[in-house]
């Protein structure tokens, strides 16, 4: 008893200041995560039950019937394919291009860093000018498209004006504007990559290939997780190159489930309807974020 | 909470821009106007203040979008609620009726209504009481461009029923012309096509009726018979190329640079067509004309009832009497001679369309003083959740993309969700 008796006496005192700093600092992040994250959220899942346009009180009350909306609609679905188009392509064009003009350019020599600022300046540009932009560039009578049909004497294209390649037009966009981000991205790692590992490979013998897929790739691996896991919550968050380019349109054939949420729960004053969107896609990106880095990035 | 933060924020702001207090402050709430219309409000509302002194008249403006998206939630605060704001009219203003925001100003206003155009006036009540003034109103006629006309050897005049437009978009088309310019990429443009369609066939009612869900709400066979009109007249190709992504800007200076003979469009098109053309000048007064929309064989609508808005100051339900008694005094003749004399809009004042000085636009004032009926834009009446559908469906089915039965029963199913 005489003997523990400090261990204990210890053992409080550092319970005591653990408590007194967690009282201390606890309380300015908790507010602030539930006013501005938790709160939210909490109202907009409430709000998802009710048919509510906006005006006046919470009166009726539907249950899950704003979710079955939301699955009955085919833009949904559509929508949703889009925002997995956009992954798809980021994996297999985005990513790696963005690699390659990130071997190009790692040196750190004035010529690359003159193309790496290019190459990034699309990220820079705001997301609403570059859609206008390219709006113009995609039409059939006076843009770029049009230039270039003319020059080779065939019929104008209006992209924009087709259900079946508007979106594609949406994917150049996304493709050209964020991959400059990727690219930087690749720069960094490559550049905290070791040289003396490369070299060591070279003087056994790796060819160039051997030594990008054997060495360099695998050393990436952090930084290509990372990338992947940026893309798919881009492509979840991406509303202003479409609200720009087509506005959802032709058909509702472009919307991703941002521009979804907005045009069919916020602009037609259907906030029950919207928060159901918008909880489905909260749980699309929680489920995503945990997983990936649970599964993905536990080592990183 | 987004609501929450946005209504603090403006309170904050309201609270800011208050700084001279006067005993009594009107405050109305608009959509963005050009620097001319607001200096014509800004005087109506000094003439105001200086026949009543103690009283404090504010224009405050919002952006279309901003407007819309800022209102209910400033009309739920205390605080930033206006006395009187803009309105379209129709579910919106339903809507905030439901609510209770607004106040019923019927016996307040019945000496000044009988000065107005019915239709406007009728426009803003709600189970025959009145929340609000209309001052301006508008319609939709075919605007059209004569050297098109006569190049392909077509006269406006012929032009009276549903076939004899098909005819001219086919003369049209084989003199190389394109017929009809629609900024389809907003959707809205187009329907106006569906809803000039609905109103030929099922007559002045046919809207209403569907509202109150009689003879199979929006599935009855009115709403079929103008999706398949609309379809007949879209197979003829009469469209500008590409024009599901044509912008209503674009639309405009399509017409103003002369490409396109005829557009169906609001009156605004007349000013819109000249700011938007390349050459920024557009198309001479004298090369344009307007017309009706045609009827349609065996159908209930007359070629003089009009598509079209009308618009008013809604009144708030805690507003003083000073803010409607504001409003009665800007509805004196005086002022709907000086909008009309300054093209600022067509005022709702019986008699003033005589003031206005544009040819165009004094005909198309004409064609409101003597309708026979004013429809409500159908995207207005019927409120942002089932008229945005019916501007989704005019497109689809014009497009072909869409059977007429379909679009009629995606009406139906938005309305039932309501």
């Amino acid at each position: 008893m005489t003997v523990a008796t400090p261990y204990v006496e210890q053992r409080r005192r550092t319970n005591l200041n653990a408590w007194a700093a967690i009282v201390l600092f606890m309380p300015p992040a908790l507010l602030l995560f539930t006013v501005f994250v938790f709160l939210p959220m909490a109202e907009a899942s409430w709000y998802s039950f009710f048919n509510w346009n906006g005006y006046g009180r919470l009166e009726r009350f539907i249950g899950l019937k704003n979710y079955g909306y939301v699955f009955e609609d085919p833009v949904f679905f559509r929508a949703l394919i889009n925002n997995g188009l956009i992954i798809v392509v980021s994996m297999l064009v985005q990513l790696p291009l963005a690699m390659g003009v990130s071997l190009l350019v790692a040196e750190r020599t004035r010529d690359a860093v003159w193309f790496r600022l290019i190459f990034f300046l699309p990220y820079v540009l705001a997301d609403i000018a570059a859609g206008l932009i390219w709006r113009f560039m995609f039409d059939g009578d006076y843009g770029l498209a049009a230039a270039i049909t003319g020059l080779f004497g065939l019929q104008p294209v209006y992209l924009l004006a087709s259900p079946d390649w508007a979106y594609s037009a949406i994917l150049i966009v996304v493709v050209w504007k964020y991959f400059g981000f990727y690219m930087m991205l690749f720069v960094a790692g490559l550049q905290g990559v070791d040289k003396s590992l490369l070299e060591s490979a070279e003087i056994d013998g790796a060819s160039p290939s051997q030594k990008f897929f054997k060495v360099t790739l695998p050393l990436l691996g952090p930084m290509v997780r990372l990338a992947i896991f940026f893309s798919v919550v881009g492509s979840l968050q991406l509303f202003d190159i479409v609200a720009a380019i087509t506005a959802g349109g032709p058909f509702n054939t472009t919307h991703t489930m941002v521009s979804f949420l907005y045009y069919f729960g916020i602009t037609r004053m259907r906030v029950g309807y919207g928060s159901a969107i918008g909880v489905v896609l909260f749980i699309i990106s929680v489920a995503f974020a945990f997983g990936y880095k649970r599964l993905v990035m536990r080592d990183d | 909470m987004s609501f929450r933060t946005l209504a603090l924020a403006s309170a904050c702001l309201l609270a800011l821009g208050a700084g001279a207090r006067a005993d009594s402050t009107v405050t109305i709430l608009h959509v963005n106007d050009n620097a001319g219309a607001r200096a014509f409000w800004d005087t109506i509302a000094k003439d105001y203040e200086a026949s009543h002194s103690g009283v404090k008249v504010e224009f405050k403006y919002l952006e279309n979008e901003a407007f819309k998206a800022k209102l209910p939630t400033m009309l739920q605060s205390d605080d930033s609620r206006p006395s009187a704001f803009y309105s379209w009219g129709g579910g919106v203003m339903e809507a905030q009726v439901k609510a209770g925001f607004l106040k019923d100003i019927t016996a307040d206003v019945a000496d000044v209504e009988k000065n107005l155009s019915q239709t406007a006036d009728d426009a803003f009540k709600v189970d025959g009481k009145a929340y609000g003034v209309p001052w301006d109103t508008g319609g939709v006629p075919i605007f059209y461009n004569k050297k098109l006309f006569a190049k392909a050897g077509v006269k406006a005049e012929d032009i009276k029923t549903w076939d004899d437009f098909l005819a001219a978009i086919k003369a049209l088309k084989a003199a190389g012309v394109t017929p009809i310019v629609v900024g389809a990429g907003e959707k809205w443009p187009m329907h106006f096509y569906y809803s000039y369609l609905v109103m030929r066939i099922g007559g002045a009612h046919a809207l209403s009726d569907a509202k109150a869900g009689k003879d199979g709400g929006f599935k009855n066979a009115t709403f079929v018979e103008a999706g398949k009109r609309l379809r007949e007249l879209a197979a003829l190709e009469p469209f500008q190329n590409g024009y599901l992504a044509t912008s209503h800007q674009q639309s405009a200076s399509t017409f103003g640079d002369g490409k396109a003979a005829m557009d169906l469009m609001g009156d605004w098109l007349l000013n819109m067509q000249s700011s938007s053309a390349s050459d920024g000048k557009g198309l001479a007064e004298d090369d344009i004309g307007v017309m009706s929309f045609p009827t349609l064989p065996g159908g209930k609508g007359q070629a003089s009832d009009i598509l079209g808005g009308n618009h008013a100051f809604l009144v708030t339900k805690t507003a003083s009497a000073d803010a409607i008694d504001f409003l009665k005094f800007f509805s004196q003749e005086k002022y709907a001679k000086a909008a009309a004399e300054g093209g600022y809009y067509i005022p709702v004042y019986k008699g003033s369309e005589a003031s206005i000085k544009d040819p165009i636009e004094r005909q198309i004032a004409t064609m409101l003083a003597n309708t026979s009926y004013h429809q409500n834009f159908f995207d207005q009446d019927l409120g942002p959740s089932v008229g945005r559908v019916v501007n989704d469906i005019s497109v689809a089915v014009a497009a072909g993309q869409m059977t007429p039965e379909a679009a009629a029963a995606a009406i139906q199913a938005a309305a039932d969700q309501q």
